[in-house]
């Protein structure tokens, strides 16, 4: 019956296609992670008032993590094709989609990043300071494991943006679900394959959406 | 011993200056108990973080057992810091740690290894008498018991100095008494010199002996807590006294008694020091077989003794209430005054 309802359903291309958008997303969500963890301390820091207040830094950064933020998705992977081909020596398949994943991605989670260490309270960060703490020993002891519940909303959010990428990245060559649903679904006219793809993906964002929360809740002892 | 000298901070905004703390000279005692007492805005607050240089001072010396704080490099500046305990109003706990860790941070910053840390927050955690909650978290805690964590912090690397930053503004007149009562004993025990800044003159009266009053980032008033209850010479000094003793005039106003009383003397006792424990009134009753009746008044007890005025009425033979006023006079500290003499 399900092969009349759905006749067009391969189930390994299926499995192939959901194991490559998890390969994307985790990745990408690791490099987003890494670096957008950086912009964001760098921007919170070198702010007006901040530890390493810096005008001009502040200003590079916040430039260069809203331009790229400015940029829609799908035109920035076409941009990235030169930088892409140079790093991975190829523009198919997911490792080609990581390198404009990550740089999609971790400008905007470097903002959400941002915003976490502001709600840190002041009060306790200068405490740290008064008990003779160093830079690295505030960043470290206070303002990460302070922002932590924050930071972990912060990319999950960002997981789900970046599994939303991954298809549209599929839809120019990255492979993956979205890949899947745009060739052998929609160019065909196999709008049960387009269907399943749509609830795996739905799925997915499902999956990671309950793992933050979850995370988010244990660690807030607040 | 510390000592301040010309100590100043200008806040600039962008038209005028103001300065919060204005070229102020000062020392207080190694063992002090130094309140700091003023309005919102008065500066105190900035004061106190001046002296670890949370704020940087625009200009001015602060030396702190012979050490010149305003001298001192980043590195520097780190470890005298480490010496130096701060007790904030709003507790500035870290809430992912647990109330032990919140005590073993300063241990970590200063390098101190995990065993020996973890045997000093043990009697840390005596001390501030929070044993079996060392592994709750801040927010399950009261408010009196985040104090009580934030002392125990600031105690950890045994420092010479404590610093008190409106340390029990947030707390309830009852917690604020538990937690003066614990500054107390470690200012005896562990012998280490407290700033403490207030707005309130009941922190200064139940634990300082040194007592400074701010106004416009200047130290207007200072000097011993007894002196400057008794003689108040500032109006703002004034009001603080006010504040716990009742305004002079309600005190002094005792027209409607006198009418009630016509026999004997209507005397003012005005108690300074100590005297009070030494049941000054049961004395000369049954010392000089005279009778006294209370009529009005409000002691109150500081850290150098009692401070206060009582009214009383003394009826009986003539030349035994002179010779207790006499010796009321001669023998105690207590200053008599006959208000009416009905004989």
């Amino acid at each position: 019956m399900l092969t009349n309802l759905l006749p067009n359903i391969k189930v390994e291309d299926f499995i192939e296609a959901t194991y490559e958008t998890f390969y994307m997303t985790i990745i990408a969500l690791v490099g987003t992670f890494i670096i957008g963890l950086l912009l964001g301390l760098l921007l919170f820091l070198t702010q007006k008032g901040g530890i390493w207040q810096n005008k001009l830094l502040n200003l590079v950064i916040a430039t260069v993590v809203n331009v790229f933020r400015a940029i829609p998705f799908i035109i920035l992977i076409l941009l990235l094709f030169p930088f892409t081909n140079f790093l991975i020596g190829t523009i198919r398949g997911p490792n080609a989609a990581l390198p404009a994943l990550i740089i999609g991605a971790a400008p905007f989670y470097g903002r959400l990043v941002e915003i976490a260490l502001r709600e840190v309270d002041k009060g306790v960060v200068e405490a740290a300071k008064a008990m003779g703490a160093k830079t690295s020993t505030i960043i470290f002891k206070v303002l990460l494991p302070e922002s932590m519940p924050a930071l972990i909303s912060g990319i999950t959010v960002t997981a789900i943006a970046l599994i939303g990428y991954t298809a549209m990245a599929g839809a120019i060559g990255a492979g993956g679900l979205g890949s899947y649903a745009y060739y052998s679904g929609f160019q065909r006219r196999d709008f049960d394959v387009v269907l399943i793809c749509s609830i795996i993906i739905v799925c997915i964002v499902f999956l990671f959406q309950f793992i933050g929360d979850y995370v988010s809740r244990k660690l807030d002892k607040r | 011993m510390i000592s301040i000298q010309g100590l100043s901070k200008v806040f600039t905004s962008n038209k005028s200056n103001t300065a919060a703390v204005d070229n102020l000279t000062l020392s207080i005692d190694q063992g002090d108990i130094f309140g700091v007492i003023g309005y919102s805005g008065a500066g105190k607050s900035t004061f106190v973080r001046l002296l670890n240089r949370l704020e940087e001072p625009t200009s001015g010396r602060i030396t702190m057992n012979d050490k010149e704080i305003t001298t001192l490099n980043k590195r520097e500046l780190r470890l005298v810091r480490q010496d130096i305990g701060m007790v904030f109003q709003h507790f500035n706990l870290l809430w992912s740690r647990t109330v032990a860790d919140n005590i073993a941070f300063p241990l970590e910053i200063a390098g101190i290894p995990k065993a020996e840390r973890d045997n000093r927050v043990k009697t840390l955690i005596e001390l501030v008498g929070l044993t079996g909650k060392e592994t709750s978290y801040p927010a399950q805690l009261s408010g009196g018991q985040k104090q009580r964590v934030g002392i125990a912090r600031a105690l950890a690397n045994k420092p010479k100095v404590l610093l008190c930053d409106e340390a029990t503004s947030a707390l309830d007149p009852e917690t604020t008494n538990a937690i003066l009562d614990l500054l107390v004993n470690i200012n005896k025990n562990l012998g280490l010199t407290i700033i403490l800044i207030t707005h309130e003159m009941q922190v200064i009266r139940k634990i300082c002996n040194q007592v400074a009053v701010m106004e416009n980032g200047k130290i207007v008033e200072q000097g011993n807590v007894l002196d400057v209850f008794l003689h108040p010479k500032q109006t703002v000094t004034k009001k603080f006294v006010k504040q716990i003793m009742g305004s002079d005039e309600e005190d002094s106003d005792i027209s409607h008694v006198m009418n009630r009383y016509q026999n004997g003397k209507l005397i003012r006792l005005h108690f300074v020091g100590e005297t009070t424990n030494d049941a000054l009134i049961s004395q000369i009753i049954k010392k000089y077989g005279v009778d006294i009746s209370i009529l009005q008044g409000k002691i109150t007890q500081t850290q150098a003794g009692a401070y206060g005025t009582l009214f009383i009425q003394m009826d009986g033979n003539e030349k035994d209430m002179n010779k207790a006023i006499s010796f009321v006079r001669e023998e105690t500290s207590v200053e008599l005054e006959v208000i009416h003499d009905a004989n």
